[in-house]
């Protein structure tokens, strides 16, 4: 089954599989991709905020980046087994 | 040497140290901060390297790709394809990669490399990669990208040495390496065969986060810092501002007794030193205010902060992309209203354009801390707090809530149901330098005397000149001052805001607050001084107002200030911003009507309870 970054519990090794366009030439999709999130980058989520845990606060590569629950969701990920 | 000079132009992530290097190549003082996007135009500068040649270097925002997603992205990839108006394309790029961030930057190298221009590129922050034992080869890096690579150290005077020999030497040769499809597969082929990196994060990093994101730690954090601040600006500046106080009354009192009694002594005492002396004396609130956001904007905390409130700012049609430029909106609109430039989304950008001006600028902390000062005890509450601290924390308060709630009806009344985005990154935590802090803060006085010793000055001897001519016939009955200008403009517009409580002195202030601020202040000063009668010499404002106006009165003005669109330079800004006379008309609009609105519901309130 797929799992998408916005259910990655907090502190979990997971690696990305693909990002998915919700639109046609999603703007935000292409973005997420040139800031690393392709295939086989490890990914973690470090913090969520603190109102309905949105938004996560995610590791990729060497970079923090804070996400909405949307953008995240748009990540597709495998966990570790 | 040779009369062309050459055009270079700095790119690179945000945040990858570019506005430093400029400043270090330039000797310039742009603004650098921790965090991305501080950058929102281009900014010229120029230098002679060792050999005599002239460069003229370009500072440009970061991007993370040149497939822009915002104003201020569009900025550098117009200028990296020469399609930029007035700027020809760069002779040289020098592309700036942060060392300890490889993974995210050299993504950009590539897009950049592609562009088919002479580069370099810098590896800057090698003295933070060091620190974390990151182990970079630098001749095989070169080799593999074909660009030549030389590492930077750009908050150390002798960190750029090797850069500037590069820039000085021939060209280099376009590189011969094929850029592949997948950048990314490129980057990780870099990383794995020159780049040695034993942790993927600062071990610092992940402790403070640990605490400083934490759902209810890091709200605690968030509120005991900003609390802080505000009581910090209140009662720490309080000895000093004493001390510049006592030091402008005893001038005045010397000025006074020294000369007679003629029209130059009136302007000398009542126009420049007690006018624009009032202004002065909030120097040292406004020096620590600005320590703070200084120290803030180096730490690294700001996109922190921007996460934990995000939620809360979404609910309120805005974004926690808006945090920083409305927080740089404590110091002044202007700036504040150029960094919304960040936020990619249109709708996002213009609500955070017309709420930045109801954050407390630092121009109105003069006007709060005189009324605070002269209607709200000195007293302790609860032990700890200084209530006048207080009372100006929650003027800050009311700023920020009232912004909240216009851009909350904005967005019912856009009714937008678009998706918009955060993508926001979290940049190292860094310990501000002490000397960067010291010359920043310097920076900041210098300003505001300039401001004082010019626009603040020329408007208080203007309104000096206003209140004191014509000059009241003789068998005049009344004061003086009714006859001139001032006093007939006054009057004339007092009937237009007595409903909310102001005197026409205030009405009269009011005018040449327009062009700033503070003026509000220097005005009532010299109004106050000029019409005092003879024997009762006027002394300090401050007094003056706390035994002239009622409680309503004051609160009302306050109330005003949290709200007036008060400032010509605010609304030009806009202007420039948004390109829209009709976005300038609603930003005055809403902002009077709330004003006025604000002030009445005050006034009547305040008269009905005393
Ligand atoms: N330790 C270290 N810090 C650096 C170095 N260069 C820059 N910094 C810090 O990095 C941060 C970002 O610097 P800026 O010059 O504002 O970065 P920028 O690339 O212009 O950023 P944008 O304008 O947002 O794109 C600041 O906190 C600087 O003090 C360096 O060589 N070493
Ligand atoms: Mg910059």
């Amino acid at each position: 089954m797929d799992q998408s970054l916005k259910d990655l519990k907090l502190r979990v090794e997971a690696i990305v599989d693909r990002v998915e366009d919700v639109q046609a030439a999603d703007p935000i999709a292409a973005r997420l991709r040139d800031l690393g999130f392709v295939a086989g980058e490890p990914v973690r989520v470090v913090a969520r905020g603190p109102i309905g845990g949105d938004p996560l606060v995610v590791q990729i590569g060497y970079t923090r980046f804070a996400l909405r629950r949307a953008e995240a969701a748009r990540v597709m990920i495998r966990v570790a087994a | 040497m040779s009369a062309a000079s050459l055009q270079v132009a700095l790119v690179g992530n945000p945040n990858c140290g570019k506005t430093a290097l400029f400043n270090r190549l330039t000797g310039s003082r742009q603004k650098v901060a921790n965090y991305a996007g501080v950058t929102v135009e281009r900014k010229a500068g120029e230098l002679r390297t060792p050999s005599g040649q002239h460069v003229r270097l370009l500072d440009l925002p970061g991007a993370y790709s040149l497939g822009a997603t915002s104003p201020d992205e569009a900025i550098t990839r117009d200028v990296c394809l020469g399609l930029m108006a007035g700027e020809t394309k760069p002779d040289l790029l020098v592309c700036v990669a942060d060392a300890t961030n490889l993974r995210l930057h050299l993504r950009f190298v590539l897009e950049v490399r592609a562009l088919g221009l002479p580069m370099i590129l810098a590896l800057n922050m090698c003295d933070a990669a060091a620190r974390r034992g990151i182990l970079i080869d630098r001749a095989k890096l070169e080799a593999m990208l074909g660009v030549p690579v030389v590492e930077t150290i750009a908050v150390r005077a002798d960190g750029v040495g090797k850069l500037l020999d590069k820039i000085d030497g021939e060209l280099p040769p376009l590189s011969s390496v094929a850029t592949p499809a997948d950048l990314h597969a490129e980057v990780r082929h870099l990383i794995a065969s020159a780049v040695t990196m034993p942790r993927r994060t600062a071990a610092l990093d992940d402790r403070i986060d640990r605490w400083a994101l934490h759902p209810v730690g890091g709200l605690l954090m968030l509120s005991i810092v900003m609390f802080l601040i505000f009581q910090a600006v209140f009662s720490w500046a309080a000895p000093l501002q004493d001390g510049i106080d006592a030091g402008i009354t005893y001038a005045a009192a010397a000025l006074r007794s020294a000369m007679p009694d003629n029209t130059l002594r009136s302007l000398l005492v009542d126009g420049m030193l007690l006018g624009a002396g009032s202004v002065v004396v909030f120097l040292p609130q406004i020096l620590l205010l600005f320590l703070f956001i200084l120290v803030l904007e180096e730490s690294g905390y700001l996109p922190r902060a921007a996460f934990l409130l995000d939620r809360l700012m979404i609910g309120a049609g805005l974004t926690g992309r808006s945090f920083i430029p409305l927080l740089s909106s404590f110091a002044c609109a202007v700036p504040g209203i150029m960094a919304a430039r960040t936020i990619q989304d249109p709708r996002d950008r213009l609500a955070t354009i017309l709420v930045a001006p109801l954050m407390t600028c630092s121009a109105r902390l003069p006007v709060y801390a005189l009324l605070i000062g002269a209607f709200i005890p000195e007293r302790t509450v609860g032990g700890v707090f200084n209530l006048q601290g207080l009372v100006l924390f929650a003027l800050y308060v009311a700023g920020i809530v009232s912004a909240l709630a216009v851009a909350y009806v904005m967005k019912l009344v856009r009714r937008d149901k678009a998706e918009h985005s955060l993508l926001l990154e979290l940049p190292s935590y860094r310990l501000p330098h002490v000397t960067d802090v010291l010359i920043g803060l310097w920076e900041r006085a210098s300003i505001f005397l300039k401001r004082v010793g010019g626009i603040i000055l020329t408007l208080t001897v203007l309104l000096w000149f206003l209140s004191t001519y014509p000059v009241a016939p003789e068998g005049f009955v009344g004061a003086a001052i009714d006859y001139s200008y001032a006093g007939r403009i006054g009057k004339a517009m007092e009937a237009l805001f007595a409903p909310i409580g102001f005197n026409w002195q205030i009405c009269i202030a009011l005018i040449p607050g327009l062009a700033a601020r503070e003026v509000a202040v220097s005005s009532l000063a010299t109004v106050y001084a000029v019409s005092a009668t003879g024997d009762e010499a006027a002394g300090q404002l401050l007094p003056l107002i706390a035994a002239q106006w009622s409680l309503a009165t004051a609160l009302s003005l306050i109330v005003w200030y949290v709200f007036a669109p008060q400032c010509v330079s605010t609304l030009a800004v806009i202007r420039r911003e948004t390109q829209s006379w009709k976005i300038v008309a609603l930003a005055t609009g809403y902002l009077f009507a709330l004003a006025y609105g604000a002030s009445w519901i005050t006034f009547r309130i305040a008269s009905a309870l005393s």
